[in-house]
């Protein structure tokens, strides 16, 4: 008999997506646990990371223990417990409408559009005290949008890390944010000039230490401009009234 | 015939130097040696396993649907391949991202399926498939090692010269880290392949007629 027969034809064809429907279904079942692990045990990798207490020859789960995530409401600066800091996800929630806020063009100045009302912060505590307190950042580089996580010292103020740990930024100019010798410059930094205005920028060309203001400035990157912009742009969005400032205030004047 | 299957793709009948398929990925996946070695063991699975799965319901496949079909079994494959990377070497995978799944348009993969599986038993398709693999991870290797040396001073992410950026003496070409580099590097290989096997040059398809002139006096 003939293959080309209409029977044939649709037998055929049904019976191969069959097979290859169950094979891809059952291997997507059948390893969702771990991928789901290895995405969480990432992000806590990038947190320690950012900063600056990851250990390499640690387990990640252990060192990570004695960070509380918290949910946190962006606009009012108050914690929140609308959701599991642990497992909510403010990606998927910056694209629900009910979830999220829409950012006029002058609001907008990290390029995400939505901004979700809801942020998840990590502390690391010393007693009832925040010791240092990470925060996630986003926003527009050249290519892609670059998700990040800043981490500040106890003074709210102070930067104590940055790290990315997403972006599709072109290697070897633009993806040199992720260099460790750029992003240890960060540290030390100061944020805010006064109250809620952001002072930190990073610049084009080269930081003189000593002169003033240089506390709030960090290097920019050769070849990179427009990468380093987009960063610029969204730590002062992060951090700026419309991000973080209103929570960052009230940590200083009322601790948690 | 087995051992043809396997080796002749490697370099008399390399995929990309001779019959130029597959170059996409090679100009995207090939700025480190890590990810284009991961990237070459994925592609090399799916090919050698779709072109066995192929070859083995070969005699049921209707003519009019075939191409269909292979596709089928081709992107179950790879998002198989896809699931596994994500779930046993996750920083890899997002290194890779979109790439594994176009691993499903490289040209390689259906163009060997087509030509070679539809016609042939499992076993040796299964050894075509291989091979392919191998004459597709020799270039991407071959091109990955000269981008990442001179691009980031690295060699598999350790560093060979230490850069200016950080502390070293070798200012890093950045045009080794952009695409278009790659094919220079892969002309270079070709280049260098058929002057090693001459019988690849094509025969050139038209000739350049020699500077005519026509005599002053002829002229009005």
């Amino acid at each position: 008999m003939s293959n080309d027969t209409i029977g044939r034809t649709v037998i055929v064809a049904v019976s191969v997506c069959i097979v290859c429907s169950i094979i891809v279904s059952t291997a997507a079942v059948l390893l969702r646990p771990t991928q789901q692990e290895n995405k969480l045990l990432d992000k806590k990798r990038n947190i320690l990371a950012a900063a600056g207490l990851l250990q390499a020859d640690k387990d990640i789960e252990s060192q990570f223990a004695n960070i509380t995530p918290q949910l946190v409401d962006v606009g009012d600066g108050q914690l929140s417990d609308a959701y599991v800091a642990a497992e909510y996800d403010q990606r998927a929630a910056a694209n629900d409408p009910q979830l999220s806020v829409s950012l006029s063009s002058e609001e907008d100045v990290a390029k995400i559009s939505r901004r979700s009302r809801y942020a998840v912060s990590y502390m690391l505590m010393d007693g009832d005290k925040v010791d240092k307190i990470i925060l996630p950042v986003h926003g527009y580089g050249l290519w892609s949008t670059m998700y990040g996580f800043l981490a500040l010292e106890s003074d709210f103020n102070t930067i104590a890390g940055i790290g990315f740990y997403e972006h599709a930024e072109t290697p070897g100019l633009g993806g040199e944010i992720d260099n460790p010798n750029w992003k240890k410059l960060w540290i030390g930094k100061k944020i805010y000039r006064d109250e809620q205005n952001v002072g930190f920028t990073v610049i084009k060309g080269n930081v003189q230490p000593g002169t003033a203001g240089s506390e709030y400035l960090v290097d920019g990157i050769a070849g990179a401009t427009l990468t380093v912009k987009g960063v610029d742009n969204m730590i002062k969005y992060w951090l700026g009234k419309d991000g973080f400032a209103p929570f960052l205030t009230r940590l200083k004047k009322e601790g948690l | 015939m087995l051992r043809e299957a396997l080796i002749e793709p490697i370099f008399d009948n390399n995929p990309i130097a001779l019959q130029i398929l597959g170059i996409c990925s090679a100009l995207a996946v090939t700025t480190s040696m890590e990810v284009t070695m991961v990237m070459c063991i994925a592609l090399t699975i799916v090919c050698a396993l779709s072109n066995w799965c192929i070859s083995l319901i070969r005699s049921f496949i209707p003519n009019n649907i075939r191409i269909i079909v292979q596709m089928t079994v081709i992107s179950s494959l790879v998002i198989l391949v896809d699931q596994v990377l994500k779930a046993v070497a996750y920083d890899t995978s997002k290194q890779l991202s979109v790439f594994v799944g176009l691993i499903i348009t490289n040209c390689i993969v259906m163009g060997r399926a087509e030509a070679f599986a539809m016609q042939n038993r499992p076993i040796p398709s299964l050894m075509d498939g291989i091979g392919n693999g191998l004459g597709y991870s020799i270039v991407l290797v071959f091109v990955a090692f000269f981008r990442e040396l001179f691009g980031s001073g690295k060699l598999y992410g350790v560093e060979i010269m230490p850069l200016v950026t950080e502390g070293g003496w070798y200012v890093p070409a950045n045009i080794f880290l952009l695409p278009p580099i790659a094919f220079f590097l892969i002309g270079l290989f070709i280049w260098a392949l058929r002057s090693w096997k001459p019988d690849q040059i094509e025969a050139p398809e038209y000739k350049i007629a020699p500077n005519s002139r026509t005599p002053v006096s002829e002229m009005s």
